[in-house]
């Protein structure tokens, strides 16, 4: 009954293309990040942010460039965390070798980095179509994983092959507690998250989706292919590689390549895919669908007396996302954004259904 | 032919690459051989899962991502279960383990996604694969198994007359390399002979059409999947055999993808072709190219093996896009 | 074609001796014929007779073995979609090729693109010059809206709508591209008779209105008979036929092709 666009007419283009037309949306989004900012840091305990606030808040921005170029672009890619890696090891060598620079040119840098070898890996993607691709970006995945590994520079010489980092310092603020973790993620969340918007609404949006959708006609209407894709690995890989260099710095503190592998990567398309493909607030969904759901089951059978052992539980986890894959693609391709969406239709329309 | 050119260069700068640590001295001759020898064992293997993958490729157009999970499970399955029976019988319940998941995969998984996107269809598979990882483990264990073929791992010294100081081969190896030969031959003519292989070729060109002179798309998926199955058990024990059963199986039998990529996606050829190539290529430079690489580099360690395959198949790509024995696509609008 | 906005001009588009093969099969075998500004060009034939490859070859999806085509004084023989698309030539599809996954709006906005021009930094922070461009665009696009008669539907996911809309958002898309040349592929395949009357209206009203030259591929005679000012009748991948409706018609090898005399 609250939730009503009645009388809210548009009177400018303008208008009508804002972020959130609707009022009451704009409220509750000011509420919401207003929450997010004040009350939580107040109220929420050390362990719910480290295990489960600050991995949220870092995948869900890998998550959102993963969907950049799968969901938007619809070019697959099944090697992102080794974009995330490239970003980590990038952010790394940085802050070893020019100690004085600021940490947010550190990780646009980093970002920056990670794009230009998405670009790089993304370049079949101009020669082959979708499936092909799959291969090309396993590549990636692999060959990062051994560059990281076996070339000594990127990890300085370090003998075991694992790099540690010190806490991030902004304007001399030391970001070490886990409530300024929070803060400091939740802003580049929220400042990426627009920015992620922006450009699905944009020209550039437009040009990933008709690609996707149908890319003969994309080139037909003016749509150059080579600038379609390479922009979506591009802006792709910077996003994800700014979520490597802040899982590397913020949330593990020290990391090896492995950090990065494989499993990543498949987790990363597995957020998209039960989140909503070609959604960012799907990318959101899935992030924390993906943090939650382990802490559920390690409390689940103790909650209601059945032994289990942590690796049991590991696998019941792997057994639980590969049905929920297999399950959303059945039935909601689109995913819990999609749920949300309908939710929100029948809100709108409540109590009179029709 | 004048378009082929880059696809001849790159072929001869493959061989000129072969041929270089034998022109350079830089390895004996029966050393060589021997490498070479290990890289056609490891590029039957090869073929062999590809073959599977280009089967469902074919006949479902789902591009398997399930392959080396497939391969993992299989392998966990004869190894645990061999624990209570004699080997041969493990292996024969394992192929109906592997039948019935062929079932249930196009019951649960493809039925219901039939007519899908291709994307589609692949991101199943990544949950079967998921699925499988999470319940290969939870039903046969989580830890290192081994399988014992009861064929002697001791080397045997061959063709001394030939070369200085003979050639060291494995009895093992030869067994599975026979093994997996006389498997791929029986799929090419199954595939090319029978009248379920020309069912199949039919559904792969046409799903619709083959449907409509009554060919019944359900089974041959239950078919091809099973096939598959049954191509990814044995591929499974040979490894488990080699590296013992573990999680790092699954990432080895993923090479069928690079694989596939480089004979062409649709064609058996390409496959048995491609994984030999790969199969070679890939030991060949790990062995050779590899400790160039770490002594220039500075490296910590080679490996390169993990990565060649999908290197090799990329340039390949790039040359030619449809792969060696692919079918060219053209789009019509 | 008493009166209308803009007198038929020069040769704008010339097609000229062109042969596309697929491996062995022929699909055009040395076609050649000339568009002339502001008319509207039918191009008829029975099933299999090249039509469709032969809009493919004018923009440039395939580029064909032998012949050239000349537009707007230029001459090219290898060109990519985009690049014709970026000359002034625009197409529709035989067989919806809208963005199903966008909106009206959206799908008829990408029309737009290739005139957009902020880069990717000014569109990520939707800073001045990027919204600006935004909403020009909108503007532009709303008037096409207008004009087809689509402004209850702009928001609503193009898969929703049925046929005979879509096939108007199609034609709106490419409408929105300001081109010279506007290729339909079957613009009234599938639908009934209102709705091709409505189409055939909109045909003929972008024609007068905008000036925009038409080359469209239709099967239905009296359709073609009724909206083009010349015709060219394509069999197996052969020019047979090239004139008004009316001197068409009265061909006999343009009669033999439709009734089937063999050759």
């Amino acid at each position: 009954m609250f939730y009503r666009e009645n009388g809210q007419f548009k009177s400018s283009y303008a208008a009508d293309q804002q972020l959130l037309p609707i009022l009451q949306d704009r409220v509750f989004m000011f509420a919401l990040v207003a929450f997010a900012f004040v009350v939580v840091p107040l109220v929420v305990s050390d362990y719910v942010f480290l295990s489960l606030l600050i991995p949220f808040l870092i995948l869900a921005l890998a998550a959102i460039g993963l969907n950049l170029v799968v969901g938007y672009c619809g070019q697959i890619s099944i090697g992102h965390a080794a974009f995330m890696a490239v970003g980590a090891y990038a952010a790394y060598n940085l802050v070893l070798r020019i100690p004085q620079l600021n940490f947010l040119i550190v990780l646009v840098l980093a970002g920056l980095v990670a794009a230009a070898v998405g670009m790089l890996f993304g370049i079949p993607s101009l020669r082959i179509k979708g499936l092909y691709l799959a291969v090309a970006t396993l590549g990636a995945q692999f060959f990062m994983d051994w560059l990281f590994a076996r070339v000594k520079w990127f990890t300085n010489y370090a003998h075991s092959g694992s790099v540690q980092t010190a806490p991030v310092e902004l304007f001399g603020w030391s970001i070490d507690s886990p409530q300024e973790k929070y803060v400091f993620l939740l802003a580049v969340l929220i400042l990426f998250t627009v920015i992620a918007r922006n450009l699905v609404r944009g020209h550039i949006g437009r040009a990933w989706m008709a690609m996707r959708d149908m890319d003969v006609a994309a080139e037909v209407i003016g749509i150059r292919p080579v600038y379609a894709k390479l922009s979506a690995f591009a802006v792709s890989s910077f996003f994800v590689g700014v979520a490597g260099a802040l899982w590397g710095f913020v949330h593990l503190g020290s990391w090896e390549p492995a950090a990065f592998n494989l499993t990543l990567s498949l987790n990363l398309l597995f957020m998209i895919i039960i989140g909503g493909m070609g959604s960012i607030l799907g990318s959101f969904f899935g992030a924390a669908f993906i943090v939650v759901l382990p802490i559920v089951l390690n409390q689940l059978p103790q909650f209601l007396g059945i032994p289990m052992s942590t690796a049991m539980i590991s696998h019941l986890e792997f057994m639980i996302f590969g049905a929920l894959i297999v399950f959303f693609l059945i039935v909601e391709p689109h995913g819990l954004a999609r749920l949300w969406a309908i939710g929100k239709e029948k809100l709108r329309l409540w109590p009179f259904p029709h | 032919m004048a378009r082929n050119w880059p696809v001849v260069l790159l072929c001869a700068a493959l061989l000129v690459g072969l041929a270089l640590p034998l022109a350079t001295g830089a390895s004996p001759p029966g050393f060589y051989v021997e490498v070479l020898l290990g890289g056609l064992m490891t590029g039957v293997l090869y073929s062999l899962v590809a073959m599977g993958f280009a089967l469902i490729f074919k006949a479902s157009g789902v591009f398997n991502f399930a392959q080396g999970a497939m391969v993992l499970f299989a392998a966990l399955a004869v190894a645990r279960l061999a624990e209570r029976m004699p080997l041969w019988a493990a292996i024969l319940l394992g192929i109906v383990v592997m039948i019935a998941l062929a079932f249930v995969i196009e019951r649960v998984v493809l039925r219901p996604l039939v007519n899908q996107e291709g994307i589609a269809l692949f991101m199943a598979t990544l949950g079967v694969t998921f699925f499988l990882d999470g319940f290969g483990q939870t039903v046969w264990g989580s830890d290192i198994y081994k399988i014992d073929l009861g064929i002697a791992k001791e080397p045997v010294m061959v063709l001394q007359g030939l070369f200085q100081g003979g050639i060291l081969i494995n009895k093992e190896d030869v067994a599975a390399a026979l093994v997996a030969v006389a498997l791929v031959a029986v799929l090419a003519l199954f595939f090319q002979k029978t009248a379920t292989g020309r069912a199949l070729r039919a559904v792969a060109d046409d799903h619709q059409a083959a449907q409509s002179i009554g060919i019944p798309l359900n089974r041959m998926w239950v078919i091809v999947w099973s096939v598959a199955g049954i191509v990814a058990l044995v591929a499974g024990v040979i490894w488990g055999s080699r590296l013992g059963v573990q999680f790092s199986v699954s990432l080895v039998a993923l090479k069928a993808l690079p694989v596939v990529i480089l004979g062409g996606l649709t064609s058996v050829t390409g496959a048995i072709v491609g994984g030999l190539i790969i199969g070679v290529g890939e030991k060949m430079a790990e062995v050779f190219l590899g400790p160039v690489l770490v002594k220039t580099f500075d490296l910590a360690g080679g490996g390169i093996e993990n990565w060649f395959a999908y290197v090799l198949a990329l340039l390949f790509l790039l040359v030619r896009p449809q792969g060696l024995f692919g079918e060219k696509h053209i789009d019509r609008v | 074609m008493s009166q209308r906005g803009n007198p038929i001009g020069e040769v704008i588009l010339s097609v000229e001796g062109v042969s596309l093969a697929f491996g062995g099969v022929r699909a055009l075998t040395d076609v050649s014929f000339e568009v002339r500004e502001h008319e509207v060009r039918a191009i008829i034939g029975p099933n299999g007779a090249g039509k469709s490859s032969m809009l493919n070859v004018i923009n440039g999806v395939y580029h064909p073995q032998q012949g050239t085509i000349r537009f707007l004084g230029q001459t090219y023989h290898d060109m990519d979609p985009h690049e014709t698309a970026l000359a002034g030539i625009a197409r529709t599809f035989q067989n919806l090729a809208l963005f199903k996954g966008m909106s009206v709006l959206e799908n008829i906005l990408t029309g737009r693109n290739l005139r957009m021009r902020a880069n990717l930094l000014l569109q990520a922070l939707r800073a001045g010059p990027a919204l600006r461009e935004e909403i020009e665009h909108r503007e532009r696009v709303e008037h096409i809206i207008d004009f087809l008669e689509i402004q209850p539907w702009r928001k609503t996911p193009v898969g929703r709508l049925p046929y005979g809309l879509q096939k108007r958002v199609d034609l709106a898309r490419a409408l929105a591209m300001e081109p010279r040349v506007l290729l339909l592929d079957e613009p009234m395949a599938g639908m009934n008779l209102e709705e091709k009357q409505d189409m055939c209206r909109f045909i003929l009203d972008v024609n007068d209105h905008f000036g925009t030259t038409i080359v469209l591929i239709e099967h239905d005679m009296g359709v073609v008979m009724d909206i083009s000012d010349r015709v060219v009748v394509l069999d197996y991948g052969k020019k047979i036929g090239d004139g008004t409706p009316h001197e068409v018609r009265a061909s006999q090898a343009v009669i033999d092709a439709y009734l089937g005399v063999s050759h």
